[in-house]
């Protein structure tokens, strides 16, 4: 095996610098997930949004960090409290030479919402913005009903079309590529559905050009037949480096790693929709237990206390992660400093499950899916094991996800894993989608699947959500986190780390929002610093 | 081509007492090394409980702790894992044995469920003919062209996860490549003269079809049989890697192979090698038994 | 023949009717098409104006009927995921898994033939049993793994091929093909071989198993009584005879091998139908997996037919039947 593996090392090698030297200006990128669509408003998913920010740009950005900043708007502000203009750049050209003013910006709103057979439309950003004021052809101002502190942060994922170019503009006329034009780094050259899409350079970029030429963005969704693909020197850049290989690409001498900490917590949703039995509970008989026991906040300490986080992270995750007690990692905004996971303690966890009327313990089944998450069904084995010795006779389900996700929402199950990508990166994302009381008309609690309701959390982030200054805002916010998880309303388990795998000599600067594009990358030497 | 083909094939009354079916089946060394092989798999599968090291399907025995451990490690619970533990810290020994009794029977038990209804149906259709023959063959259609997975997961929707649930998702999956074989050389056999005798003897259609047409159908039908109870086995580690196939806490060999096979670019092969090996030998002496078998039954073999 | 063949369209029909039901039904029970696709940052407004831009607001027998009368138009629906005409999807891809079936099923009769005839003719000797020995493996080993070791010897250890993907492709009549180029060949040899591995040692078994018996038949006896060489008697004679068993099954195998493609297709990041079919089973893009199971019930009803006219032509004691 080893043998194999140098011999491996030498031929992969040679063929890494016939690689470099032949195409210093080309790129290929490997890419886990694939892209649906080329049209930026049509169907909302990660990886559309990496490539429709290679190809157009919205009025903000975020940077690495999933920090706001200016894009092709260069300032904002709120003038008052239901109104924020936005200054556009001057001088920025669509890939076909239309100049972008504040009329694209117009139009841009105007189509979002309409269009057609959207499965996932981008409606959500715009729908806050009740009218569009055009105060000169590059100032521009949007009025909302309720103060909306959110606008900036919001308008990233909303891609600028131009109103000449693509007045009627259908989906079918992006994916074919005539309609894929923006104000982005790079234009579409080709675009092979489900396979490949190939770029080139926008030299007239109005921002920092990027280093690659041309660039062939593969999707590999075999997680394996990706890492392979590396190996073999078929890609240069490989993302979502599944955790089993990291240890062995880590001392590759061939390759380098980049890393950063993300915004997806994994953790556990419970049953809170029934005070009467749940499903998957029963006593030791197997007999259903006529109060849900997962109503008692004891019991879900009990049950949190009882999970070896650090375990789980060291030996599932192989340190691709860090346990996790909120939604947030440090730094972000809204991160409560101290409120950190439980010490893992299976003695204090019995003698908790005892006063809550459960000293022989009972019977639960944990579901989750087994190919949405990196090591999902890994994870709830583990998790079964250190419940199981903690009193709590766990029986583990792992399901795909198309089975899985809709049992979830319809609250058919008692205890399930799931994850939430904090793309806004700061709190209010995901108190109101996963704790706040579900509720159609404010739109929270959207994906609140075990139902948790606690009058105070949905206090706290309505406060918090009409709050304009940021300072005051972040305050809210962090209490309204801090009487979620102390009521553990869910229990968080860890933050994944995104990790990307190259050709070393390359450098990537590792987004924590987990897209993959290709002006993150460049050559190590020009940057002067290699990829950690 | 003429009408050489006047063979004159016995009749296959069984008139071959028990006793020379087994002279002849042990004429074969390897055949027989193959059953000796098999019966042992089939005794560790069946006594697993009682010689296997740890309990691998119940939660509270694994720690992950003791996880991707390499062979010949000496665990948290005391024992040796001599072929190394998986991600889960279940003894790969443990595992396998009884991995065993999942992956024998379900790759067993839809083989032959699958193959009595295949064998049944095409036979039928074959000797019927016109509107039996039409939709029988058209549902071979619809079967065949239906991916198992799908099949599989539609399945899975409506019954819910089972080792059961797997082998009616194979059976389902299997049947109609029986039919389409037995169907095919039917067609042919029942063309021959001995058929005809047998219609001119007005013999019942129940005891031509299976007293005389099957039995000329077997050899092609035994060849098939003894591929798809191995391909019962892989198809099931296929619908596992998909996460389609056995409860994850209870692992077949296939599951644990599949399990394995993300860790195999990270030289953690232990993990699917040794279930690899095993799933092999299984399907080796099943085939070295099968190959025999097709040969000692074959009426068209004999001198 | 044409009543034969008047009646076979019909029930073809029928068939295609009954998947297309299945189809919706099955879709139905596995989940909702919406909670797959929809972003999780969907408020509830957002999820309800989805389910009904996707159609997926009426009941399950209204959403069929409108997809019937639609299909009849030739109209098999959207993808809800691309936006695009589901047929024209499948269309695209279906080039890749055309001529990767082909290659693997010409590979399997490439190989399997000579290697089945060699061991049937001498079924002691050590080379056959190896060779017997050797075919179980074909059908033991499940395909993603031996894929996966396809890529770790020949592209990532040796550098031989390319690793994954589709290589250059020609434009002929519209529609792309990579077996034309040096490139594409190359894409093309590891999945095509995984593909063939099961139908290789199908096509061994086979053959050696009617090469043993109708050795033994007694107009092969006569041939060779006759004092024909027996290079003569095993081409003409025996090669004829085996055959039927041998094309009824590859014919079989080809549906199969474009149905089962699915997995070597992921594994080598393949563009074909296959993976277009595991990726909208993922997300139950179903008016994609309606159209595209038409597709294949249609492509095995002519493969059975053309197998069965086969049969006629090869042997003349089968007969075509307009009715019984």
């Amino acid at each position: 095996m080893t043998k194999g593996l140098q011999a491996a090392a030498a031929a992969a090698s040679l063929a890494f610098l016939l690689a470099g030297a032949a195409a210093a200006q080309t790129l290929t990128m490997g890419v886990g997930a694939p892209v649906t669509s080329l049209d930026p408003h049509y169907h909302q998913l990660s990886p559309n949004t990496a490539v429709a920010q290679m190809i157009f740009g919205g009025l903000t950005g975020t940077d690495g960090s999933a920090r706001v900043v200016a894009n092709l708007a260069e300032s904002w502000r709120a003038v008052d409290e239901t109104t924020w203009e936005f200054k556009l750049r001057q001088g920025v050209r669509f890939h076909n030479g239309s100049e972008f003013t504040a009329e694209d910006v117009a139009f841009t709103f105007q189509r979002v919402p309409n269009v057609p057979n959207s499965p996932s439309s981008y409606a959500i950003y715009t729908r806050p913005i009740r009218q569009v004021e055009i105060v000169d052809s590059h100032t521009l101002r949007l009025r909302t009903a309720v103060p909306y502190p959110l606008m900036p942060t919001d308008l990233a994922n909303i891609m600028i079309l131009d109103r000449e170019t693509h007045g009627s503009a259908t989906t079918e006329g992006f994916n074919a590529g005539p309609m894929a034009v923006g104000t982005g780094p790079f234009r579409m050259a080709s675009h092979r559905n489900g396979d490949r899409i190939e770029f080139e350079r926008n030299d007239a970029y109005w921002g920092t050009r990027p280093h690659w030429q041309r660039v062939t963005y593969r999707m590999i969704t075999n997680d394996a037949a990706r890492t392979a693909a590396l190996l073999a020197g078929d890609v240069e850049i490989i993302d979502q480096v599944p955790t089993s290989d990291l240890g062995k690409l880590r001392v590759d001498q061939r390759l380098a790693l980049s890393e950063v900490t993300g915004l997806r917590l994994i953790f556990l949703g419970f049953d809170h929709s029934r005070t009467e039995a749940s499903p998957f509970v029963t006593d030791n008989d197997g007999k259903p237990i006529p109060q849900n026991p997962l109503k008692d906040v004891r019991v879900r300490r009990a049950l949190s206390m009882a999970i070896d986080r650090a375990a789980i992270v060291e030996r599932v995750m192989e340190g691709a992660a860090i346990p996790s007690g909120q939604f947030l990692p440090d730094g972000a905004f809204g991160h409560v400093p101290g409120l950190v996971p439980p010490r893992p303690d299976t003695e204090a966890a019995k003698r908790l499950l005892a006063e809550a009327g459960f000293p022989q313990g009972f019977r639960l089944t944990l579901h989750g899916p087994n190919d949405r998450y990196p090591n999902d069904s890994r994870i709830i084995q583990a998790i079964g094991q250190m419940w199981t010795r903690a009193g709590v006779r766990t029986s583990v389900e792992a399901l795909p996800w198309t089975t899985f996700i809709g049992r979830a929402s319809r609250q058919e199950l008692s205890s399930f894993l799931v994850g939430w990508g904090t793309s806004s990166g700061e709190a209010s994302n995901p108190l109101r989608n996963l704790v706040a009381t579900a509720d159609r008309d404010k739109g929270y609690g959207a994906s609140n699947r075990g139902r948790y309701s606690n009058p105070e959390v949905d206090r706290l982030l309505e406060a918090g959500m009409r709050e304009l200054d940021d300072a005051k805002r972040e305050a809210l916010l962090q209490q309204a986190t801090r009487v979620a998880f102390e009521d553990v309303g869910i229990v968080p388990l860890h933050i994944q780390k995104n990790t990307w795998a190259m050709r070393r000599g390359l450098a990537h600067n590792a987004r924590a929002d987990e897209l993959t594009r290709a002006q993150d990358v460049r050559p190590a030497a020009t940057a002067g610093t290699a990829a950690r | 081509m003429s009408t050489t083909t006047a063979a004159p094939v016995v009749a296959p009354r069984v008139e071959t007492p028990f006793r020379r079916f087994v002279s002849e089946f042990a004429e074969s060394r390897l055949a027989l090394f193959g059953l000796l092989v098999f019966g042992a798999i089939a005794l560790i599968a069946i006594l697993a409980p009682f010689i296997a090291p740890q309990n691998p399907y119940d939660l509270a025995q694994l720690d992950i702790m003791d996880g991707r451990m390499e062979p010949g490690t000496v665990g948290g619970a005391g024992f040796t894992y001599w072929l190394g533990t998986d991600d889960q810290g279940r003894d790969m020994l443990s595992g396998i044995m009884y991995g065993l009794r999942i992956s024998l029977l379900v790759g067993a038990g839809s083989a032959i469920i699958a193959c009595i209804v295949g064998a049944s149906l095409g036979m039928i259709a074959a000797y019927a003919g016109g509107r039996t023959d039409g939709a029988i063959m058209r549902l071979v259609d619809l079967q065949l062209s239906f991916p198992a997975i799908l099949a599989a997961l539609m399945i899975l929707a409506f019954l819910g996860k089972g080792i059961l649930n797997v082998v009616i998702a194979l059976v389902v999956v299997e049947w109609a490549y029986y039919a389409r074989t037995v169907r095919g050389s039917a067609l042919v056999e029942r063309r021959r003269e001995y058929i005809e005798a047998a219609q001119c003897l007005a013999l019942p259609t129940r005891r031509i079809i299976f007293r005389h047409l099957l039995p000329n159908c077997l050899p092609p039908l035994i060849v098939v049989a003894t591929m798809q109870i191995a391909r019962a086995i892989a198809l099931e580690a296929t619908l596992s890697f998909l996460g389609l196939g056995v409860p994850i806490t209870e692992p077949s060999l296939g599951l644990l192979i599949a399990n394995g096979y993300e860790y195999m670019l990270s030289g953690k092969y232990w993990i699917s090698f040794y279930p690899g090996i095993a799933l092999l030998v299984t399907i080796v002496s099943i085939n070295l038994v099968g190959d025999q078998l097709r040969d000692v039954l074959n009426p068209r073999l004999k001198k | 023949m044409t009543v034969f063949l008047l009646r076979r369209l019909l029930q073809a029909g029928g068939v295609v009717l009954v998947m297309s039901l299945l189809v919706f039904v099955g879709v139905f029970a596995i989940g909702d098409p919406v909670e797959i696709l929809i972003s999780p940052e969907a408020d509830q407004i957002e999820r309800e104006r989805a389910v009904k831009a996707l159609g997926l607001d009426l009941p399950l027998w209204q959403q069929y009927l409108v997809f019937l009368g639609k299909a009849l138009q030739g109209d098999l629906g959207r993808s809800f995921v691309f936006n695009e005409p589901a047929l024209q999807l499948i269309l695209q891809r279906m080039p890749a898994t055309l001529e990767l079936a082909l290659g693997a099923t010409l590979a399997a009769l490439v190989i399997g033939l000579p290697l089945g005839l060699y061991a049937g003719l001498r079924p002691h000797s050590p080379v056959s049993r190896g060779i017997m020995a050797t075919s179980i493996l074909g059908f033991s080993l499940p395909t993603f793994w031996v894929g996966l070791m396809l890529i770790m010897v020949f592209a990532v250890q040796l550098g031989w091929l390319p690793s994954t993907g589709r290589g250059e492709t020609v434009e002929i009549l519209g529609t792309r093909w990579s077996f034309l180029t040096r490139d594409g060949l190359a894409h093309m040899a590891m999945p095509a071989l995984n593909l063939a591995l099961f139908k290789i040692s199908l096509v061994i078994r086979l053959t050696r198993a009617g090469v043993r018996e109708t050795m033994l038949m007694d107009y092969v006896k006569f041939a060779r009584a006759k004092g024909l060489s027996p290079s003569r008697v095993t081409f003409v004679h025996v090669f004829k005879n085996i055959l039927i068993p041998v094309v009824t099954v590859v014919g079989l195998e080809f549906g199969g091998t474009i149905a089962f493609s699915v997995v070597t297709e992921s594994v080598f990041a393949w563009p074909g139908m296959g993976k277009l079919i595991i990726d909208s089973i993922n997300v139950l893009d179903r008016p994609v997996m309606v159209a595209y199971l038409m597709i294949i019930v249609l492509l095995f009803i002519t493969i059975n037919l053309l197998v069965d006219i086969t049969y006629s032509v090869l042997d003349p004691r089968v007969r075509l039947e307009g009715k019984s």
